[in-house]
């Protein structure tokens, strides 16, 4: 009887619609945490895994030397490698290629990779226009590699302790 | 000669309602999707224009670029006539609303009879696109719109009821009037159940949410108005807000006392009537923001089991306390009005 009563003073007062209605109403003069993404962004982490790039050392040569664990990693078979002996004597590869439409951002082929050549830079924001562009040769990954190298190492200082 | 001067003189007054009343339409449109995005914790459209105030305009003229679909097996003239019969109504409404002393189209002794009938010939508009369209969806659209609306007229009529025996009047200008002094002296206190009623009556009776069956984009896609595409579709809309801005100004006029101010001596004026509205437009994008719409059988229970018993006892008690001249609202209403 008194829990019949209860409930009725409970819906005439409309209790539960202004518990609602204070809710909303909090949220509308808390502000809003948007981010208005072209002209602000989110802080990334230096360990963000997108766009790969293959790295030089400082004097200019590559670093890869072919040993083809990233290949042999690479868990969506993304990666493809030939490789050959330069006239030097050093094993090189002849050809590097990343399929990102297979490339699933693991970031393995960069954990693999004895010598730090293969890395996985901050840039996400990239678009093909054609066919065939979603192939990343050698020659545009190490085009990345020289554009970025200022980020990319310091991002790999930054993880250095944790590695 | 002189009819010739009124005739003028009536559209320059039409046009100095309804522009403004378009403008504001196009605005409410902007604000509610500010509103609700803020309380979504979104800051809604701010592209077009300085932050998005160019967003209606956009809207307006991507609607009136579109192709005008009219179904092969929907009934033409009804089809096409239907927009309009939702639209001119609720623009006809604004003929007596009293936006200050004085300042009103028409100053009928009826105007609140008017205004129900007004408002409650919108719905044909709504059932016409719905059966026009020869469609299942736009049917049970339809179908819940008619049922709704004529439940929630019922108890918005009684609430009414109320407003007359306090006012004595069914001049709105008049009803106004009978509020003066302070916000202690408007109907909203000693009415206050009735104000509730009407307030939500008129949420329901203009298809908004919570009440929004009629268009339920979840089960029946978008209800009446599913076959509608461009222009069509524009002027739904446009009478859809125009209505809203309506109710809001009703509920400002029957129960906050229209363009008193709250405080007597502050200086009465248009924009008491403006704030006032304005406030309530806010609660009916809150409550749209607020609340999951109503499940359609309560609805129905809502109207009739809930809200039409609780007018009618409300005005039962009204009519004693004028009768017996209890309170502090009550005393002087005999001489006033009845």
């Amino acid at each position: 009887m008194t829990g019949q009563i209860s409930k009725y003073i409970k819906s005439f007062t409309l209790w539960e619609l202004l518990k609602g209605l204070s809710l909303t109403g909090k949220y509308f003069v808390s502000g809003n945490i948007t981010i208005q993404y072209p002209e602000e962004k989110t802080p990334q982490s230096h360990r963000f895994r997108g766009l790969h790039a293959l790295r030089r050392y400082p004097n200019g040569e590559e670093r890869c030397i072919a040993c083809k664990l990233c290949e042999a990693v690479c868990p969506a078979l993304a990666i493809t490698i030939d490789s050959e002996q330069r006239a030097d004597g050093t094993r090189r590869t002849s050809r590097y290629d990343i399929d990102l439409f297979k490339c699933i951002f693991c970031g393995f082929c960069e954990e693999a990779c004895p010598v730090d050549s293969i890395v996985e830079t901050r840039i996400f924001e990239y678009h093909f226009e054609n066919r065939g562009e979603q192939i990343m040769t050698k020659d545009k990954l190490l085009a990345i590699g020289d554009k970025y190298e200022e980020q990319i190492a310091a991002d790999r200082a930054a993880d250095s302790a944790f590695r | 000669m002189d009819a010739l001067i009124l005739t003028v003189w009536s559209l320059v007054k039409i046009v100095l309602v309804l522009v403004p009343l378009i403008l504001c339409v196009a605005y409410l449109t902007l604000a509610e999707r500010k509103v609700i995005g803020s309380m979504q914790v979104r800051v809604g459209p701010n592209r077009v224009g300085f932050k998005g105030l160019g967003q209606p305009f956009a809207d307006v003229f991507k609607l009136l670029c579109k192709e005008i679909i009219i179904p092969t097996n929907a009934s033409r003239f009804l089809f096409l006539t239907a927009p309009i019969l939702s639209l001119a109504p609720a623009l006809a409404a604004w003929a007596v609303i009293p936006f200050a002393d004085g300042w009103q189209i028409a100053d009928i002794n009826a105007g609140l009879i008017y205004v129900l009938a007004m408002t409650s010939l919108g719905v044909y508009g709504v059932i016409l696109a719905g059966w026009a369209s020869n469609s299942k969806y736009a049917f049970l659209g339809a179908m819940r719109s008619a049922a709704q609306i004529v439940a929630y007229e019922i108890a918005m009529g009684f609430a009414l009821v109320g407003v007359l025996m306090m006012a004595g009047s069914l001049n709105l200008g008049d009803i106004v009037r009978a509020q003066s002094g302070g916000f202690f002296s408007w109907y909203l206190f000693p009415l206050f159940p009735l104000a509730i009623v009407y307030f939500i009556s008129g949420v329901a009776e203009t298809n908004r949410a919570p009440f929004d069956v009629a268009e339920g984009e979840s089960e029946i896609v978008a209800g009446f108005h599913v076959d509608y595409s461009g222009f069509g579709f524009a002027l739904f809309f446009l009478a859809e807000y125009a209505n809203m801005i309506m109710i809001a100004a009703l509920t400002a006029i029957l129960f906050l006392g229209g363009w008193m101010s709250p405080i007597d001596g502050w200086g009465d004026g248009i924009h008491w009537f403006l704030i006032k509205t304005a406030a309530l437009l806010f609660v009916f994008l809150w409550l749209r923001a607020t609340f999951p719409r109503y499940r359609y059988d309560q609805i129905m229970r809502l109207g009739w089991k809930v809200f039409i018993p609780v007018t009618i006892v409300w005005i039962a008690v009204i009519g004693f306390a004028i009768y017996f001249e209890v309170g502090p609202w009550f005393g002087t209403v005999r001489s006033g009005g009845l």
